[in-house]
């Protein structure tokens, strides 16, 4: 007979195994199913080893840079199979880590496949011998994969998706990358640092579509003068494959197309739930698109079953799969006033070159609404610390309930923006207000500074501009 | 120029108050030190006076409104040959991160001369004025504020009971209730304990009659509630012989020189001795005519002795201050007058607020003995029962004399057993010696 577990998390993904880990604190007997490594796509094959990879790219880009600090190098270079390998050892490292956490706080790990099987049941597969595993409460975490499309599909060796895009083998010397979300933009940005001719396709009329206008405009800016090739409003209608090169056609908004032949293509055309093969159908739970319908606690509508981060939907975001992990581990151990979770306060970071960082309403969002807003803005020209860093192009950018003085949005491009986001996430978490914001003392000389400057300008009362 | 007339802060804790009646309507020329109108706070009504001169153009919020917060406009009052539309002066155009310097909230219109000058501030983060704290997003302060929302009155959904947006949100304006089943005045609940049943839901309906709470019930339950919740009590019993007290009073009652009327000029209580006698002895004890903050005690420096007086509709503890540069008579005579003025609603906040001790009789009542709650800002309170002949035992002999039981209640973050004990042997002593008081 079985174990039976008071929470078995399938997925072992950054939503699932924070799950776990709050489930094993809070006294429940605990076990994920993980069919690959722990950390999931997170640490294995997204977030982490990408940062690896753009912390050696950013270290390129300064180097060529030596002669404004008053250095000089010769003859440095790069090794893309080194830069891999340590991007790939970071992954193993905290992978291993989670892997100790895991036993630090008694945690089964079952390797293989799960598949519910009735009340209280799953069926895990592991190279074709299945295992009866029981829990009074399941709670699905499987993630999320790349979307293709007809036309548009990997092929793991010409054609990419984010996990080729990782673990190049040879440097391509041009690239076509299909998508500007977040992940497009930062392998376009790790290979255009490091020499490759990039060319970005994006079917929306701006880059990153999800981020204010103001702060899409400074980054197309800023790419395009890196020498970034961006086609904006255009579909990718056909990728021909040769030998070792792909003739993409591109088609613009106006019906006009065209050819451009490069050596690699990756897809970032957005993902797509992991909702096949782990028994939906057969257990009733809803699935819209790809997604599962899940409650604000991650109810899934049948007794005893759960579902957390990628699976139900976005935002897409490994901090956001963390918090859902913790809200169920918590409604399951009846722990009370949980909290769901609030979207408007997740922040979304890409670690492209600028940074950008952005929290809640864009400006635009925040006028559909109807409400009265006012706006601040502060460029990191007008800040010290920018200056000495040599990183003085930048925007912070505010958005305000005129009435209320709620912090409605913030928007952020520029170095290090990645690490500011907090603050402004604190400040709408905690409700704080423009008038709290305006008080609060900035330590000088930090980035941070244009964090207050630009909720002083909302008020036209910024000091450094 | 047309400027506002601004609801006055008749206290310095004042946050809101009921508009009871306008003495002057629109179009009325005014002068300073004409009464405009009579606004009732929590604890007395009182009188608005008008300090610059002008007239009346509009009356912006209809007597009889209730939770009129502090330096909201409630009038218009215009300069000579201005028409009765003019706009005040724009003050709203601060910018909304400076709103909550209370400062730059310029009342146009103070109230005279018993009143501070400074208004609270529009949107205080501080603790309540009865001492305990609402949990609430700055977010959700404001929008309260903006929307008249008595925030206290609010249950809170965030994080710990906190007030969040949402909850004010939901809220109506001035109509603030609490979410059924939660404690109605203590402020939002205590994190951890449930809150207590409606009572509404125990009893058929029309099997009672509804009184629904004035100012001065909600302040007393909000008040107490606190107290006795946040103030670690203990308590402190000790009899007291009144044989010696009763027989001075008599002979200074008998003393008292007459008018034409045959009526005397004074009438001492025993009461009266209770007050000097608690006077003297704060003097002496320091530790005990003191309050606790949470930084630190203040001690007092002089006596300010409050006295529960019980009103048909409530009940208030006027003070008697520097009562120990008072003589019996002044004592007796002010504490008369204070009575009075509370029982027709007249006090006024600087003759009720602050006070370093109180004085909680009982004993015309007939009643033995009793605790009382402690009032703060405070620390401790005498609970005073009847005086009434006892047997007692003196040098091992059993004899009857007048006894008196006093039950001290005490703050024991301020004032520890021993402290509070040497206090009492000492009122004891003034109470049993009068004499003693004198030396």
């Amino acid at each position: 007979m079985a174990d039976t577990y008071d929470v078995v998390i399938v997925g072992g993904g950054p939503g699932g195994y924070v799950c776990a880990i709050r489930c094993a604190q809070l006294g429940l007997k605990t076990a994920v199913v993980e069919r690959d490594r722990m950390g999931g796509i997170c640490l294995n094959w997204g977030c982490i080893p990408t940062k690896a990879l753009l912390r050696s790219s950013e270290i390129w880009h300064l180097m060529h840079r030596l002669e404004e600090f008053g250095m000089s190098a010769d003859n440095f270079k790069f090794d893309i199979e080194k830069v891999v390998k340590r991007s790939r050892a970071v992954s193993k490292q905290l992978s291993d880590g989670v892997s100790f956490l895991m036993k630090k706080h008694k945690i089964v790990v079952i390797p293989g496949e799960a598949k519910l099987a009735g009340k209280g049941k799953l069926i895990v597969t592991k190279d074709g011998k299945t295992t009866d595993v029981s829990a009074k409460n399941i709670v699905l975490a499987t993630g999320a994969r790349a979307r293709t499309m007809p036309g548009l599909e990997p092929d793991g060796k010409l054609i990419w998706t984010y996990r080729e895009a990782m673990v190049p083998t040879m440097f391509p010397t041009s690239l076509l990358v299909v998508g500007s979300g977040a992940i497009g933009i930062e392998f376009a940005s790790f290979y255009k640092t490091l020499g490759a001719e990039v060319t970005v396709v994006e079917i929306l009329d701006r880059v990153m579509p999800v981020e204010d206008e103001e702060i899409s405009a400074f980054a197309a800016k800023a790419f395009t003068k890196q020498g970034m090739k961006l086609k904006l409003g255009t579909q990718v209608t056909e990728l021909k494959k040769g030998a070792d090169n792909v003739t993409c056609t591109l088609k613009a908004k106006d019906g006009k197309t065209e050819t451009v032949v490069v050596d690699r293509v990756i897809l970032a055309m957005g993902i797509v739930g992991n909702v096949e093969n782990i028994g939906l159908e057969v257990a009733g739970i809803k699935v819209d698109r790809t997604h599962i319908v899940a409650g604000k606690y991650g109810e899934t509508g049948v007794d005893g079953v759960w579902a957390i981060g990628d699976l139900v939907g976005g935002p897409w975001l490994a901090h956001k799969a963390m918090h859902e992990g913790v809200i169920v581990a918590e409604k399951i151990a009846g722990v009370k006033g949980v909290h769901p979770l609030n979207t408007s306060n997740v922040a979304g970071c890409t670690y492209c070159w600028p940074q950008v960082a952005s929290v809640g309403m864009t400006e635009a969002k925040a006028r559909e609404t109807g409400r009265k807003i006012k706006v601040g803005k502060f460029p990191f020209i007008g800040n010290g610390k920018a200056i000495a860093m040599g990183e003085a192009e930048g925007l912070v950018k505010t958005v305000f309930d005129a009435t209320t003085g709620e912090l409605l949005g913030a928007h952020m491009i520029g170095a290090e923006v990645t690490e500011l986001i907090q603050g402004y996430v604190i400040a709408k978490t905690g409700e704080l207000t423009d008038a709290e914001l305006s008080h609060t003392i900035f330590p000088h000389p930090t980035l941070s500074e244009m964090m207050h400057e630009a909720v002083l300008a909302a008020d036209g009362a910024a000091l450094h501009i | 120029m047309a400027t506002n007339i601004l609801m006055p802060a008749l206290s310095p804790t004042m946050e809101e108050g009921k508009l009871a009646k306008w003495l002057v309507k629109e179009g009325d020329t005014v002068k300073s030190g004409t009464i405009l109108a009579e606004i009732e706070t929590d604890k007395a009504t009182m009188e608005f006076e008008a300090v610059d001169e002008g007239k009346i153009g509009k009356i912006l919020v209809a007597e009889g409104t209730e939770g009129v917060k502090v330096n909201s406009p409630i009038a218009v009052l215009l300069d000579e040959g201005e028409k009765a539309d003019a706009v005040p002066a724009a003050k709203h155009d601060i910018p909304a991160a400076m709103k909550d310097i209370g400062a730059a909230v310029k009342a146009e219109v103070a109230p005279k001369a018993d009143a501070p000058k400074a208004a609270a501030p529009a949107v205080a983060a501080a603790p309540k004025t009865d001492g305990t704290r609402v949990f609430a997003s700055p977010l959700a302060r404001r929008i309260a504020a903006d929307k008249g929302i008595d925030i206290s009155a609010l249950a809170g959904t965030g994080p710990r009971g906190r007030i969040v947006k949402s909850d004010v949100e939901n809220a109506k304006p001035g109509a603030a209730k609490p979410v059924a089943g939660a404690p109605a005045a203590a402020g939002g609940g205590i994190p951890g304990v449930a809150p207590l049943p409606d009572a509404r839901l125990l009893y058929p309906a029309g099997s009672y009659e509804e009184t629904p709470h004035d100012s001065m019930r909600k302040a007393i339950a909000k008040r107490l509630t606190s107290a006795k919740t946040l103030i670690p009590h203990y308590y402190l019993t000790v009899d007291c012989n009144l044989t010696a007290l009763m027989a001075v009073r008599e002979k200074m009652n008998a003393a008292a020189p007459k008018d034409k009327d045959k009526k005397p000029a004074y009438k001492l209580s025993v009461n009266d001795f209770i007050m000097k006698a608690s006077a003297m002895a704060l003097m002496k004890h320091p530790d005990v005519n003191a309050s606790w903050t949470d930084t630190a005690i203040l001690r007092h420096k002089d006596a300010d002795v409050g006295v529960a007086v019980a009103l048909d509709f409530g009940l208030i503890t006027p003070i008697i201050f520097k009562a120990q540069t008072k003589g019996l008579v002044e004592i007796s005579n002010e504490v008369k007058l204070l009575a009075g003025l509370a029982k027709e609603k007249k006090l006024k906040p600087n003759q009720y607020e602050g006070g370093g001790f109180s004085v909680s009789n009982l004993g015309m009542y007939g009643i033995k003995s009793f605790t009382s709650i402690i009032n703060p800002p405070q620390s401790c309170i005498i609970a005073v029962g009847a005086g009434e002949d006892r047997a007692i035992v003196v040098n091992g002999k059993i004899e009857i004399a007048n006894v008196m039981t006093v039950t001290m209640s005490a703050d024991h973050r301020v004032v520890d057993g021993g402290t509070g004990a040497k206090f009492l042997a000492t009122l004891k002593q003034f109470i049993e010696e009068p004499a003693s008081m004198l030396l």
